[in-house]
């Protein structure tokens, strides 16, 4: 990989075989536990970005004892930069369903919902006729699953997956503690499985073709498939699906525009990397990959050496600022203070010392908030600061 | 029955009468009546019997949920970072100059209501927007003009 500058292109994601049917109705006549096990030995580990064992959630739900269970397909993409989940639910919205419904088969439960963000609503007629023929099958084979749509309203913290819950349950959006987990407890106080769109796309991907070829693609603790949404300061924006592990060395040669200063891998939750540590990054799961491993969502942002790190950070500051659900202080206090401290250093107001007290600040609420919004905020502020640190002050 | 009761009633029939009705009952509300008055999340509260406080709290938290009057047409510049690296101010200010209105106005006709949006999810098209649910990408100052006119023209107006 490390001289080739090659990037493995794949195509499981998009290609569409019209052949949903068959997946459906011969991945249920298996076992559940045989389709646990096959998901396991797969390694796939969810593509929203937190990376959790898919398999071992689905296991987990599937052990629970309900009278009712739940599974949830979270569409709230709303991470900068990413734009996958709108595709896939465009072009193969039929293997998602399939999908959900295989878990639904596999934990045990008979009702489904798509959580789609209120940015996407366009996309709502095409699905719910998809949907309709997909339930059409479903009473066709004698499976009973039903799935409807949930729309959202415009709040990112929806994405995360008690937000989601609770905004479902029609409160305002605000993160559950956790435990319990919603395998546990979630929708309507059930054992749940969330599941981003494209992990769910990739279990199909498994069921058609067996763990084997899944495993057999990207690297240690990074195994299969991503789709990347690709953008900013690129001749060539748009959705890739690539192989995990791969070096961000090598994505700039694929994506960069020949003056490529960092990427943002993760979107505005994620890791600011700049040039000098292009060739130490790879884009996987921690691991025993060399150098720094970036697990993403799937979001990669080129700036080329016009761009000001200084007008992205405060671009990104805003952005937490505004969706912060204000439940915590740390959160709710800390996005207002390090954007109200950055303008200040940089107005000259505060000396740049002041950078330093702002980073413990996102150090501490890396450890206090209470969701994932205020802990990540600390990424991509300390890695623009320390690698930028001069852009912030001059 | 006023218009707004009737409305409420129709949605609850549609949605139910329980919490977790809440959510498309307001966003029924806003498809219609564009935003969220005081009186109609008094007549939700009423419908669904829970306290209105509640209502307005779920209410404000999502920012689709509009709780001040807005035009008929709602639009959304995406301020996010790709977007803003793309030039979305200067559409704003295409915009601006066609309808006389700054950021967070409506237009006195009550047709268009301009709004700035977190990332819309077309960062590979940017600059981009959306006017109600309609979405626009790769825009250019020409194009969020000719889009305009559309719009004014549907109206009959020019």
């Amino acid at each position: 990989m490390a001289n080739s500058h090659q990037l493995k292109r794949v195509d499981f994601i998009f290609r569409n075989d019209n052949d949903w049917e068959k997946i459906l109705s011969s991945t249920i006549k298996k076992k559940p536990q045989e389709l646990i096990n096959e998901l396991i030995s797969s390694e796939l580990k969810g593509r929203g970005g937190a990376g959790f064992p898919t398999g071992l959630k689905w296991k987990f739900c599937s052990q629970e004892k309900a009278d009712k269970k739940y599974v949830i397909c979270n569409a709230d993409e709303g991470e900068p930069g990413t734009f996958k989940d709108r595709e896939i639910l465009s072009k193969v919205p039929y293997k998602v369903l399939t999908a959900m419904a295989v878990c639904g088969y596999i934990i045990g439960a008979n009702e489904g919902f798509i959580y789609l963000r209120g940015e996407y609503k366009f996309l709502e007629p095409e699905l719910n006729k998809a949907i309709n023929e997909f339930e059409y099958y479903c009473k066709e084979i004698n499976l009973d699953f039903k799935i409807k749509i949930f729309m959202g309203s415009g709040a990112y913290i929806c994405g995360e997956e008690t937000a989601l819950l609770e905004s479902m349950e029609g409160r305002r959006g605000e993160p559950r503690n956790k435990p319990p987990f919603p395998t546990q407890s979630g929708y309507m106080g059930k054992p749940t499985v969330v599941n981003n769109v494209e992990t769910l796309v990739h279990t199909f991907t498994i069921f058609k073709f067996g763990a084997k070829k899944f495993y057999d693609l990207g690297v240690q603790y990074s195994r299969g498939t991503k789709l990347f949404s690709v953008s900013g300061d690129t001749p060539k924006p748009g959705i890739f699906e690539l192989e995990l592990g791969m070096s961000l060395q090598d994505f700039v040669y694929e994506f960069g525009d020949g003056d490529t200063k960092a990427v943002q891998v993760g979107g505005a939750s994620g890791y600011l990397v700049p040039r000098k540590k292009f060739k130490d990054a790879a884009i996987g799961f921690k691991g025993k990959l060399t150098g720094i491993s970036l697990p993403t969502g799937g979001s990669m942002m080129l700036f080329n050496s016009s761009r000001s790190m200084f007008n992205v950070l405060d671009n990104y500051l805003e952005f937490f600022r505004e969706e912060s659900c204000g439940q915590c202080t740390p959160c709710r206090v800390g996005c207002q203070q390090l954007l109200l401290g950055i303008k200040a250093v940089k107005r000259g107001e505060k000396p740049a010392s002041y950078l330093n007290k702002l980073m413990r600040l996102t150090e501490t609420m890396q450890l206090t908030a209470k969701c994932g919004l205020g802990q990540s905020v600390a990424n991509s502020f300390s890695s623009i600061v320390e690698n930028f640190q001069e852009e912030m002050i001059y | 029955m006023d218009p707004i009761q009737s409305l409420v009633k129709d949605l609850a029939d549609e949605y139910g009468r329980k919490r977790e009705s809440l959510l498309p009952i307001l966003q029924g509300v806003v498809e219609r009546e564009k935003y969220l008055s005081e009186y109609s999340m008094v007549e939700i509260a009423r419908e669904v019997d829970i306290p209105a406080a509640e209502v307005y709290g779920t209410a404000t938290f999502y920012s689709f949920l509009e709780t001040k009057p807005t035009g008929k047409y709602i639009i959304r510049i995406c301020k996010t970072i790709t977007c803003a690296m793309k030039g979305k101010n200067q559409m704003l200010f295409a915009i601006q100059d066609m309808l006389k209105i700054k950021l967070g106005e409506t237009t006195p006709d009550n047709r268009f209501s301009l709004l700035e949006s977190n990332c819309l999810g077309w960062c590979h098209k940017a600059p981009a927007m959306l006017i109600n649910n309609e979405v626009y990408t790769e825009l250019t100052p020409e194009k969020v003009r000719d889009i305009l006119s559309g719009y004014m023209k549907q109206n009959g107006q020019i």
